[in-house]
């Protein structure tokens, strides 16, 4: 397993492009669907909020 | 069927959504079987060992970074000509994925430059437009962030976007125009109009692969990014009323 990981000694250029790039697409993923939630419960706030002031 | 239908963001709210999700389990599915290929199945490379793994993620960032760039660039002409604020919605959506992918390839060609030139970065000719188009993508959120007026700031992020179109072909024929550092084109039409290259069949199938999931996760990052800005911009409509009461039940 190990002598797998070493990747024929290239180990640190592979596993360091693969895991910047694994890091940078989760990161994003978690951005825009986290935004997506938070933009639906402050609407909803709002509607709550203008449905009692009337 | 008239398309200018969906230019109608109430319309293009919900079909967006269903493609959002459709691609990204698309892109999540052909991921797995890429990366699997990747590192099992593909052979190893007679001349540069494992280390040729890395073109599974540098090439087809850059070709994304190329593409999105294009894209961004069609909707942002679409926007100024029709003016639908939509497509300058979707071009906007658009930028920060591309400059994500362009930066993985400078990042991942660097680390695959370093053990095969010995150099980290070198002022080449693909290299340097590459980097270009990272500073274009950059340019264009900044320039979009920093102007309040969305109508204004259109036109303004449209008119970057055309100008730095012709940063695309540049990059693209690099490798021919000026004797590069960075190898040529390993994937050709050939005159008989096949494909060319020098590929075995499983890395190239790999390759496309990979690239196939790139693509679908691109569409549904952007998609879902195009959703929030309709959220932001058209809050006070009623029918995102309706919409968010019916997803509060």
């Amino acid at each position: 397993m190990a002598e797998w990981f070493a990747m024929g000694g290239h180990g640190f250029y592979i596993w360091g492009s693969y895991a910047v790039t694994a890091l940078f697409m989760v990161v994003e993923t978690i951005l825009v669907v986290r935004r997506k939630r938070t933009l639906l419960q402050r609407l909803g706030r709002m509607m709550r909020m203008n449905s009692e002031v009337e | 069927m008239n398309l200018f239908k969906y230019s109608a963001p109430s319309i293009f709210y919900p079909l967006a959504g269903r493609l959002a999700t459709g691609f990204a389990v698309a892109a999540v599915l052909l991921l797995v079987i890429g990366l699997y290929m990747s590192f099992f199945v593909a052979p190893t490379d007679y001349k540069q060992g494992e280390g040729y793994r890395i073109m599974f993620i540098h090439v087809p960032a850059a070709w994304m970074s190329m593409l999105i760039y294009v894209v961004m660039a069609g909707w942002a002409a679409a926007g100024m000509i029709w003016r639908t604020r939509l497509s300058s919605m979707m071009a906007s959506a658009l930028a920060p994925t591309g400059a994500m992918f362009t930066f993985i390839t400078l990042w991942t060609g660097a680390l695959w430059g370093k053990p095969m030139w010995g150099a980290w970065w070198v002022w080449d000719a693909r290299l340097t437009s590459e980097l270009i188009l990272l500073f274009l993508y950059i340019g264009y959120m900044a320039l979009e962030s920093a102007i309040d007026d969305p109508r204004r700031a259109a036109r303004a992020c449209g008119l970057l976007a055309l100008v730095g179109v012709i940063n695309v072909p540049i990059i693209y024929y690099s490798v021919q125009w000026w004797n590069t550092l960075h190898q040529g084109a390993s994937i050709k039409m050939s005159e008989s109009g096949g494909i060319e290259t020098s590929m075995t069949d499983i890395m190239l199938w790999t390759l496309l692969i990979m690239t196939f999931a790139c693509w679908c996760y691109t569409i549904a990052v952007t998609l879902t990014r195009v959703r929030n800005t309709i959220l932001e911009r058209e809050s006070k409509t009623v029918w995102v009323k309706e919409m968010v009461q019916r997803e509060e039940k």
